[in-house]
């Protein structure tokens, strides 16, 4: 299981910003080259960021992505073009709103891969959809290519596209929160939520992210370094949700080695939604490196 | 100034070549933290004094003042620094002494800020001041002193804990202490926690008035006799100055002092928390001591949350005090709070009325020589560093460039004293890299340092084996390294490139005087290369 819980965005065309990016230890980095980075700067970030790519060693604990600028910009073909290279984990696509939009790019990575020598197939893609006719394609982008992993859904501009407002409680945008959520499940991928702007206030994250975490999420993207800590610790099974899930999956066991159909754990029925709850848990613990007790109980 | 072809070299304790003597003084080379015993057999003693049946000590003026006790050229004056940038006294003093014409003086104060540099600078080109016993020097001063054109004897670098013993020892003969007081009486009770000029506390003086022969206090804001708290007492004070201002109040603390937004900054805090804590340091009862800088607070910050989180309370806390220091006293985190400076207003304002935030003589907090220090009682003490090399000795003098540049502040006294002393620096800075092979200026010997907290990685000293056991049944997080100093080293420099050497002159500017009076380090001369602005620009000749 890849964990995504967290997603940092580093400006792409901040040569300060860029080198101790992997320092903190998000799980996906996206060098961005999109709306971080004004018109004027587009040419400058997209040179710094493919360099970076080739020299900066960006630490084992971190999956590296840019985020191009949609191919409908004079800039998203060049993206593509440099970004591409040995060390480069991913891409983000920014404001899909059709299937097309996802096949292009998956067209463009393939033949820059065959161009420079690459693995096959190796860089995965991810979608963000961020208007109203994103969110109601999802369903489709979601199944649009082998090597898309993930949706996202871009919080800002979606609202504005909707007419809302950004507020505490996600009004506006939860309902395509859901949509997103869904699409990604019945496709088998993961979904990704929007990022939480204020990053002073750590409270507010903490509340939004274990939210989304509650909906189904299995990650955010976040703007500030600070905020990875918040977000990982809401991601991560708690030592009890760990114990719990030690237990069930012990039960299995007692009850294959038994022969017996029926799995009880203490006077509970173990049924399936359960152990698939429990073997979820102790996947993502295992990928945190999180400790992993072994609990003896009387059969 | 001492030429380095003229003195005889010696290799000290941690390989650095120091002159066996200068100017006719015979020089300790630095031997162990602990290993230097003092020189003379008692401390050094001041004048007695007579006041008959005097009951008022204000004299008009500040020059009737130091016609009184007798200024004369050649002697030495001594200043605090308790009103930090917003400081009024020494320009006065200076300027008052350069008009009556006296010459060659010693300036010893216990540390020096920009407001004062240009007076200082005038008075060392007119002859006014020919020495600096030091303490420390920063900014424009220290790259005059760098330029090693104007002073005619090496500065000595010293720490605070090293200050007070030189004064004790009559290294430091102070003929006449200025003291700025936020409030005085007739007979000089003087106090720092009341008036417009309130800056908590004025313990650095404590030395001053107790050794120096005679102690002029200047005040603007005479009070009603007796005042209390009487700091420092009407026994030792001569005169008594009242003038219209000693100083800016919004420069004396900073107003409100913000913790770093820098994330590789954030970084390095958080991990010296987790790594204090991971080693057993974070526990009921500990003591404590972080600066104000940016690291420092942010470091205060973070230890708040794991305190509270693990359900302790620390004993004490010490240094420079802020509103975050403030912040766990109040809410019962840290039981009491021990001032060296106040470096904000909450801190001042704290200090008037709750009884567990006091100040301390600066002997009291580091002086080696002394019958009892606070920084022995340490466990942890978090600092920063200009520079720290494969032997882990840290340098917070000079900058790369060989330039006087920073105060040394308490720095190898709290890391001699500290259980587990921990330097936190940047991998690099701009293009010099920080973890270097060999220091620019040892202040701070590797010996005292335990623990290099860096972004890139951490590293413990191997002379440290307990700490490198403990680590190994430790689970570290997987964002911290724990790596040699060598590694971070090579990290460094594969970013950076490796260190330049400083152009060194052929002369001494300074001598870095190790806590217990002995000479761990140099400084020379820095003749410019690359960079006319790598050394002091005299700028009434351009």
């Amino acid at each position: 299981m890849k964990l995504r819980r967290s997603r940092l965005y580093v400006p792409g065309n901040n040569p300060k910003m860029i080198p101790p990016a992997g320092l903190y230890c998000s799980d996906v980095i996206s060098l961005d080259l999109e709306d971080s980075v004004g018109p004027e700067f587009k040419v400058d970030a997209r040179m710094l960021v493919s360099e970076a790519l080739k020299v900066i060693d960006f630490g084992p604990c971190t999956e590296v992505t840019v985020r191009i600028n949609p191919l409908s910009t004079p800039w998203g073909k060049w993206d593509i073009e440099q970004v591409v290279c040995e060390k480069l984990s991913g891409i983000y696509i920014p404001k899909v709103e059709s299937v097309e939009d996802v096949i292009q790019v998956d067209e463009m990575v393939s033949r820059m891969e065959e161009r420079k020598g690459l693995e096959r197939g190796r860089i995965k893609l991810f979608a963000t959809m961020e208007t109203a006719k994103g969110i109601i394609n999802a369903p489709e982008i979601a199944r649009a290519s082998k090597r898309l992993e993930g949706i996202t859904i871009g919080g800002e501009d979606l609202t504005a596209d909707l007419g809302g407002e950004r507020s505490a409680d996600g009004l506006a945008i939860n309902t395509a929160r859901s949509l997103i959520l869904l699409a990604a499940r019945a496709a088998g991928i993961q979904a990704i939520d929007t990022v939480y702007s204020d990053f002073e206030d750590e409270e507010g994250l903490r509340r939004e992210t274990t939210m989304i975490k509650k909906m189904g999420f299995d990650g955010k993207a976040c703007i500030h370094p600070l905020q990875i800590e918040v977000i990982h610790e809401v991601f991560n099974p708690t030592q009890e949700e760990i114990r719990y899930a030690v237990r069930v999956t012990n039960a299995i066991e007692r009850a294959r080695k038994k022969g017996s159909g029926v799995i009880a754990l203490g006077k509970k029925m173990v049924d399936r939604p359960i152990a698939l709850k429990a073997e979820r848990i102790l996947a993502r613990a295992r990928a945190a490196e999180l400790s992993i007790p072994e609990i003896e109980e009387e059969g | 100034m001492a030429d380095t072809g003229e003195v005889e070299w010696v290799e000290n304790q941690i390989g650095r070549l120091v002159p066996r003597s200068i100017n006719g003084e015979e020089l300790t080379p630095y031997c162990g933290p602990f290993n230097a015993v003092p020189r003379n057999d008692r401390k050094h003693g001041p004048r007695l004094g007579y006041i008959a049946d005097q009951t008022s000590e204000v004299i008009a003026t500040l020059g009737a003042a130091i016609e009184k006790v007798g200024l004369k050229d050649g002697m030495t004056i001594s200043f605090h620094h308790h009103f930090r940038n917003g400081d009024m006294v020494m320009n006065m003093v200076l300027h008052e002494i350069q008009k009556m014409g006296i010459r060659n003086l010693t300036l010893a104060p216990t540390s020096t800020f920009q407001c004062q540099e240009d007076m200082i600078i005038k008075c060392i080109k007119d002859g006014t001041i020919a020495h600096i016993e030091g303490g420390s020097a920063r900014g424009e001063f220290g790259r005059l002193v760098s330029s090693g054109k104007y002073l005619d004897k090496p500065m000595k670098i010293r720490s605070h804990g090293g200050r007070v013993r030189a004064v004790e020892a009559g290294d430091i003969k102070i003929d006449v202490a200025f003291v700025g007081a936020p409030s005085a009486d007739e007979l000089g009770n003087l106090n720092a926690i009341n008036g417009p000029s309130a800056c908590g506390t004025i313990n650095f003086a404590y030395v001053d008035v107790n050794f120096a022969d005679h102690v002029i206090a200047i005040t603007d804001n005479l009070v009603e006799y007796p005042n209390f708290p009487m700091s420092i007492s009407q026994e030792k004070v001569d005169y008594v100055v009242v003038v219209d201002k000693i100083g800016d109040p919004s420069k004396i603390a900073s107003g409100e002092l913000r913790v770093t937004n820098s994330p590789t900054r954030l970084k390095i805090a958080k991990d010296t928390v987790t790594i204090s804590d991971l080693l057993g340091y974070v526990k009921d009862g500990m003591n404590f001591q972080a600066g104000a800088g940016g690291i420092s607070l942010a470091f205060n910050e973070y230890l708040h949350k794991l305190i509270k989180k693990k359900g302790i309370t620390a004993g004490w806390a010490q240094g420079g005090t802020t509103k975050f220091l403030v912040d766990m006293l109040k809410d019962g985190t840290v039981k009491k709070l021990i001032t060296g400076q106040a470096f904000d207003m909450v801190a001042i304002e704290n200090m008037k009325n709750n009884p567990n935030h006091v100040d301390l003589p600066i002997g009291a907090y580091a002086n080696i020589h002394g019958k009892g220090c606070t920084v022995n009682k340490l466990d942890v003490v978090v600092l920063g560093a200009t520079e720290v090399d494969l032997d882990f000795n840290a340098n917070t003098a000079t900058m790369s460039t060989g330039i006087i540049a920073e105060p040394v502040g308490g720095h190898s006294d709290t890391a001699a004293g500290a259980s587990l002393t921990i330097v936190t620096v940047p991998l690099f800075r701009g293009r010099f890299p920080v973890v270097v092979k060999r220091c620019t200026t040892v202040v701070t010997p590797g010996e005292t340092v335990d623990v290099v907290v860096t972004e890139r990685g951490i590293a413990i000293n191997p002379r440290r084996m307990d700490l490198l056991e403990k680590l190994k049944h430790a689970k570290v997080p997987k964002e911290m390294r724990i790596c040699t100093i060598e590694e971070l080293n090579r990290m460094a420099t594969d970013i950076t490139g490796s260190k330049v050497e400083p152009n060194w002159g052929n002369k001494i500017v300074a001598l870095i005087e190790y806590r217990d009076g002995t000479i761990i380090d140099v400084v020379r001369d820095v003749v410019p290369k690359y960079y006319d602005d790598a050394v002091y620009v005299d700028k009434d000749r351009e």
